[in-house]
């Protein structure tokens, strides 16, 4: 259990070498090794989708990964959407819909959100909706989180113009 | 000008910190030296427990300690009941490790300790336990019958009952035109907060105080009760809440693990953290809801309703927690809802099972009995070919026949009074919003294969009170600056938000200048807690009387300055004014300054602070009504929400951002209590549902577009806010509300709803039922 392998990773822009163990999920990694706590852990078994980040660019469970699967891979985390202090337009249109209450899903949803949003810069409703749908939240009942999402595509198409 | 911070939709101050990723959650707390434990549950619902070997585990690899309750020792005591202590619950409370026997699957056994979880849980796989299997009970009706005893000594599963009479049910039903009969049932499931529970225990050996991150719902109640298992001074402890991933009733009632990890760092003199995992929250946390309940009413011809008589079943699982008789009673305790019904009669059971103990999840109780009592009154108007919006405005209680006392409906409580209310207005309100009248013509139609269904249910529900004060302490720096330190927490509602704003109206300054502090013992000496929509009821009211005090010691101060009648002075936006006049005197900052300066020479201490308790134990009561209009497939049984809305008056809407968010967020939640959620056991007592792939959550594809209609049409007389909670109205009605629409949907085909969850394979199974009886 205790052989531990050198993993190599860029985190937010930042690069990062570690030796882990095995058995260490990237969760618990970018948790405890980094001390990147945003990114949270609701179920463990790959469901609720809080603990979903950016994985060369793609939304994943950062639950089912090993952190050692990460070597190489250039990740981002809730806490890499903000800029030199300014919101990203997610964060902001999150702010604005009320559509978080205990806040512990909502890194979750943001990573979701954001890699949706390059992939399909103008959804329609039922897309966002949809795009959303594997992530879990028990305070809002959804709605004003589409409407962060359709807000967020609006003010990233605007500030494209 | 009077300022109006309340009533705006202002934006949550605490988003920004969640957005980021910068919440500090209890697994987010890390200290140096830090232990991490484990806890080993039982496998069986029910076994003797022959013998535990912790030697092998003791020796693995970075285990400081594992532990069994006997080296808990003298100590041990079990988990209290802290309320609804009927007796006879006493004799089945929770040790904090299993002894001789355990009760449920999930019930600890011993704990580990170790330099990681990952250790930790290692250590579990060494703990040798041998257990003699036993027959398991796991619904009520079995459980009455004591062939098997889930706890011998008491001699019965039958661990207390409660009866409520009020009025002379016999006589009434004896002379009534018409009477019916139904078995009501309501389903086992929970809250599932997306942060299972979690908590970090430091105990400084040197200063021997011990601080708990991560407690929170009832910070002083909790501290308490773990100071006198520790016999450590009461206020040696400090626990703190930091940020919580929702509650929903489930978190931050002692459980077993709030005693045994403090234990644990107190025995090791290092900090001890437990996280636990999905699959222990929902085997191990307070299970909800599972009522069974045998309904009579009667009524005359013309659907004036005479009585009630009840039997309520509560299955209280293996252990009375900390909730005792709640859930059972609080069914019983509203079951007449907004009704003038004289004649109610009602005997509660709580019965033990091997399943995991009962507690809270949002509106206990009072979903379930809103289920019974609005499922029956469809039933009813059927069968009295009255409409079942005309049988409700027949017997709804008037405007004028309010405050209106319905009698003792809670164990040694007082009377249950419904203190304001317009409860007509508020049907009215939700039909013309709903469109009801235009809707009702596809009432059971069948469109495009599907039948349509339109449903609704009133609710009553108790807000406040329970516990009888909160207290607010604010306290004014320079800058200037103002900080509210608070008696209860927050679970994610947004107090931070609206408490500020009732303070910046009451003491009359910028919102920006306040701070709300909250869940820590040490802010404000005495508190409950966030439960039971009491939080803005309780804490809200005690920050505004302590932010009036404050003022009218900051405008005495403002008069000893200008040499001028205080009575002549008001505050506003931070500065004094004289009163009708727009030309500030004085700012705050100014104000600060000066008085800080001056009471060194009048009476020796900074005067810029007020503490404030408030107090009352009487509830005060929202209302309103939900609507669904649903669609149901036959041939797969799966019901499509088409619409739904929720129209509550909470007397008074201090943020109508937060009290929507509220209702919608509530709704959803009760949409897929009904809709999805089942906390299945086996024949064994095995929990089937211990993932979220089978213990399934409302996703986004499976909630509608909530409407919610805020109503202020009836203050709270109770407080001087007039305000009512918010956070349980959006649930209340969920179940019985789209069991009325699918049971109207349906009713071609004679079909009544009287169970819940409403899953595609129990409508499949209603409507099979109903097929196969036609046959025959």
């Amino acid at each position: 259990m205790s052989a531990k392998r050198l993993v190599q990773l860029t985190v937010n822009g930042k690069s990062y070498e570690r030796f882990v163990e095995a058995r260490l999920t990237l969760a618990d990694f970018l948790r405890n090794e980094l001390d990147l706590t945003g990114t949270h852990l609701g179920c463990e078994h790959g469901v609720c989708g809080a603990c979903t980040i950016l994985f060369n660019g793609n939304a994943v469970r950062s639950c089912l990964l090993l952190a050692v699967q990460a070597n190489g891979a250039d990740i981002m985390t809730v806490e890499g959407l903000a800029r030199n202090g300014e919101l990203h337009p997610l964060q902001r249109a999150f702010q604005d819909q009320h559509a978080l209450q205990c806040g512990f899903c909502t890194p979750g949803f943001l990573m979701t959100a954001f890699a949706f949003l390059k992939e399909f810069p103008h959804p329609t409703e039922d897309q966002a909706r949809e795009a959303i749908s594997g992530n879990i939240c028990r305070c809002t009942g959804y709605q004003p989180i589409v409407e962060a999402v359709l807000q967020a595509s609006e003010k990233t198409a605007s500030e494209r113009k | 000008m009077a300022q109006t911070y309340i009533g705006t939709p202002i934006k949550r101050r605490e988003d920004v910190r969640f957005v980021t990723g910068r919440g500090t959650y209890a697994d987010d707390v890390k200290l140096p030296g830090m232990l991490h434990a484990a806890i080993l549950r039982s496998p069986y619902a029910h076994a003797r427990i022959r013998s535990i070997d912790t030697a092998a585990a003791a020796a693995s690899p970075g285990v400081a300690w594992v532990f069994t309750l006997r080296d808990i020792g003298e100590a041990a005591m079990p988990v209290p009941m802290r309320m609804y202590k009927i007796a006879g619950l006493e004799r089945y409370l929770q040790p904090l490790l299993a002894q001789n026997k355990v009760r449920y699957v999930g019930e600890p056994v011993a704990v580990a300790v170790a330099e990681s979880r990952y250790l930790a849980e290692d250590a579990l796989d060494a703990i040798e336990v041998e257990y003699e299997e036993l027959p398991a009970v796991i619904d009520v009706a079995a459980a009455l019958r004591d062939d098997v005893l889930v706890h011998e000594e008491a001699g019965t599963n039958l661990a207390a009952v409660h009866e409520i009479h009020i009025g002379d049910a016999a006589t009434a039903f004896a002379g009534a035109d018409y009477t019916r009969r139904e078995v009501f049932r309501v389903h086992r499931h929970t809250g599932n907060p997306m942060e299972t529970r979690g908590l970090v225990a430091h105990f400084d050996a040197g200063k021997r105080e011990l601080t708990v991150y991560g407690m929170t719902k009832l910070l002083h109640y909790n501290r308490q009760v773990i100071a006198g298992f520790l016999r450590l001074p009461e206020h040696k402890l400090h626990f703190i809440e930091n940020d919580v991933g929702g509650g929903f009733g489930i978190r931050g009632e002692l459980y077993p693990e709030d005693f045994l990890i403090p234990f644990a760092s107190f025995r090791l003199g290092a900090p001890v953290k437990w996280i636990e995992d999905r699959r222990e929250h929902l085997m191990a946390a307070n299970h909800s809801r599972e009522i069974t309940c045998e309904l009579e009413i009667a009524a005359r011809r013309d659907g004036t309703l005479l009585a009630l008589r009840a039997k309520i079943y509560g299955n209280m699982g293996a252990y009375v927690r900390t909730h005792g008789g709640l859930v059972p009673c609080s069914t019983a305790a509203l079951l007449t809802g907004p009704y003038r019904i004289r004649n109610y009669e009602c005997r509660i059971h709580c019965v033990v099972t091997n399943k995991t103990g009962m507690g809270t999840y949002r509106a206990p109780g009072r979903y379930e009995s809103c289920f019974f009592r609005e499922r029956m009154l469809d039933m009813v108007a059927a069968d009295l070919t009255i409409d079942p919006v005309e049988l409700r405005r027949r017997n709804l209680i008037q405007p004028e026949e309010i405050p209106y006392e319905i009698g003792v409906t809670r164990p040694g409580g007082s009377p249950t009074v419904l203190d304001s209310a317009n409860f007509p207005s508020a049907l009215n309100r939700a039909l013309k919003e709903f469109d009801y009248e235009g809707l009702k013509s596809r009432q059971g139609r069948l469109e495009n294969g599907r039948y349509h269904g339109i449903g609704l249910a009133y609710f009553v529900k108790n807000t406040g009170g329970l516990e009888p004060y909160e207290g607010a302490r604010i306290v004014i720096g320079e800058g200037p600056s103002v900080a509210v330190y608070i008696s209860i927490n927050v679970l994610g509602q947004g107090h931070e938000t609206a408490m500020a704003q009732i303070c910046a109206d009451a003491l009359g300054v910028p919102l920006e200048w306040i701070s709300v502090f909250h869940g820590n013992t040490d802010l404000v000496p005495f508190g409950w807690g966030t439960f039971a929509s009491r939080g803005t009821v309780m804490c809200g009211n005690a920050v505004h009387l302590a932010a009036l005090k404050l003022k009218e010691k900051l405008l005495r101060l403002a008069g000893e300055q200008l040499n001028c009648d205080p009575a002549q002075l008001e505050l506003q936006g931070g500065a004094v004014y004289r009163k009708g006049s727009a030309a500030a005197l004085l700012d705050m900052e100014e104000l600060v300054v000066r008085a800080r300066e001056a009471v060194r020479q009048s009476v020796g201490r900074p005067e810029l602070e007020e503490t404030a308790y408030f107090n009352c134990s009487q509830l005060t009561h929202s209302y309103g009504v939900h609507l669904a209009h649903v669609a149901v497939e036959v041939e797969t049984g799966t019901v499509e929400i088409l619409r739904y809305m929720v129209v509550e008056d909470v007397g008074r809407c201090i943020n109508p951002l937060l009290v929507h968010g509220q209702a919608v967020g509530a709704a959803a939640q009760g949409i897929g209590g009904t809709l999805l959620e089942e906390l299945v056991y086996d024949e064994n007592g095995q929990l089937l549902t211990t993932t979220f792939r089978d213990y399934v959550l409302p996703a986004s594809t499976d909630v509608p577009r909530i409407e919610s209609v805020v109503l202020e049409e009836a203050p709270s007389p109770l407080n001087p806010l007039g305000v009512k909670g918010a956070g349980e109205g959006g649930i209340v009605g969920t179940g019985a509300v789209l069991a009325n629409a699918l049971s109207h949907a349906l009713s071609g085909m004679g079909l009544q709803v009287t169970a819940l969850p409403l899953s595609p394979e129990n409508v499949r199974k209603l409507i099979r039922n109903r097929a196969a009886r036609a046959m025959f």
